[in-house]
């Protein structure tokens, strides 16, 4: 692909994490803790609502990246720093850019910087290795 | 070595955990609902006519973990390092947890049929940090899913077990005193019932507010007298807007000019607003916020 070159900055992915999302995602990671669920739970534990998983969180940073590569790509590696929570109803905008670009042998090994961003902060931070 | 390191390394020298297998084989309904869920619409996850680099269908990577999770009544087992670590700092007070790293490498996507086996062995548990969250430990965890006794994804995953920080004190309702060298002297008295009056010196003129240096004289050498707490209203504000924390509106801030001659403000209390009149004569009263604060006010006398 075109447009690989260290400094490229990804299309921004904006999600609603609206109530549903958050537990349409929590079920489908089979990640069945009530923090994810059940807001009178999540906030008797302490939190301001039912939240995002981390899963997601991998998967979401998954598609940011394959989502701007197109589906001739292959990820070999996605490490995220969690932040501030993803509470129901916020809006989550991830942003990246390459930061490094290696001829390999099937293609161009890609590292791209990732943020997620919500209305508290940087809810994850981290880097996707994909090759295309 | 504190007792959590030595279960740490208790725990370490198990190494690699039993293998745990998924409930399912790698299957496309479980991942035709997580692309749902995610919004994924890259056709190598769904759509077997695609032409895709994978040569046919294949999982999302970022689903390894989903695999094998526990499920909805599923338990840790108990060779689990991440499940014995959280018992250990659980009993040591450190009883809150937080996911804070999650790294993950893939050294080939699954594809559906595929049986896939998950083990977990502890990497390191570092600690007591102190962090905005509390007092707590780093828990490290590398899992390593294989297909046969081939390893497919490897990860690297960390929590923090912390001690919650207590709860911070109900705040005062009274907005506190920036207190500060040349005042401390004032909030020292107001404490012990003594209303202060920097003197200088040098010279031995009274000043009010308190400052670095004599107006007078220039004089950088502070001393105080106890007033009387005798004064008159010289000037005073009634305060109807905005609201104070502390304050019950609407309240009167009055500027006393004391026997000793300095002119001081505080509340004026006990006392209608419509009462307050110039020439007032008034005495110091202590208002005890906690055990370190006292605010000076006037009453009428």
């Amino acid at each position: 692909m075109s447009g690989t070159e260290v400094g490229t900055r990804l299309p921004e992915l904006v999600i609603t994490a609206t109530p549903t999302f958050v537990v349409s995602t929590a079920i489908a990671t089979r990640d069945f803790q009530d923090v994810h669920h059940d807001p009178e739970l999540a906030r008797a534990r302490g939190s301001k609502d039912i939240f995002l998983n981390i899963l997601t969180d991998t998967g979401l940073v998954q598609r940011f990246v394959t989502d701007w590569t197109g589906p001739d790509a292959t990820v070999r590696r996605i490490a995220i720093r969690l932040g501030v929570p993803c509470y129901a109803n916020d809006t989550l905008t991830f942003s990246g850019q390459v930061v490094s670009r290696t001829e390999v042998s099937d293609g161009v090994s890609l590292v791209v910087e990732v943020v997620g961003r919500n209305s508290l902060g940087d809810h994850l931070s981290g880097s996707v290795t994909v090759v295309v | 070595m504190t007792d959590i390191e030595q279960a740490a390394r208790e725990v370490t020298a198990r190494g690699e955990s039993a293998r745990r297998r998924g409930r399912d084989p790698v299957n496309l309904p479980m991942i035709h609902n997580w692309v749902e869920a995610i919004g994924d619409r890259n056709p190598v996850y769904t759509d077997a006519s695609f032409p895709s680099v994978h040569g046919g269908i294949v999982a999302p990577p970022a689903m390894a973990q989903v695999w094998t999770m526990y499920g909805l009544h599923g338990t840790r087992p108990s060779d689990d390092p991440l499940g014995a670590m959280v018992g250990v700092l659980d009993d040591a007070g450190y009883t809150s947890v937080v996911a804070t790293d999650c790294d993950q490498t893939y050294h080939r996507y699954l594809r559906p049929g595929e049986t896939v086996e998950v083990a977990s062995r502890l990497e390191s548990v570092i600690g007591p940090k102190r962090t905005a969250l509390g007092e707590g430990w780093f828990v490290t965890t590398r899992s390593t899913w294989y297909v046969g006794d081939e390893p497919v994804v490897e990860m690297s995953f960390r929590v923090l077990k912390f001690r919650p920080k207590p709860a911070a004190p109900a705040a005062t309702p009274t907005i506190r005193p920036q207190v500060g060298r040349d005042t401390a002297f004032f909030w020292a008295g107001t404490a012990l019932g003594e209303l202060r009056i920097q003197r200088c010196g040098t010279c031995g003129r009274l000043r009010h507010p308190p400052g670095p240096m004599c107006p007078g004289c220039g004089g950088t050498e502070q001393e105080y007298v106890v007033a009387s707490g005798l004064g008159e209203v010289y000037s005073f504000v009634v305060h109807h807007h905005p609201p104070v924390p502390g304050r019950t509106l609407p309240f009167v801030v009055a500027l006393v000019e004391l026997e000793e001659g300095v002119r001081m403000l505080a509340e004026l209390v006990d006392l209608s607003p419509e009462a307050v009149r110039v020439g007032l004569p008034v005495v110091v009263g202590f208002h005890r916020v906690d055990d370190e604060l006292a605010m000076p006010v006037w009453r009428v006398r």
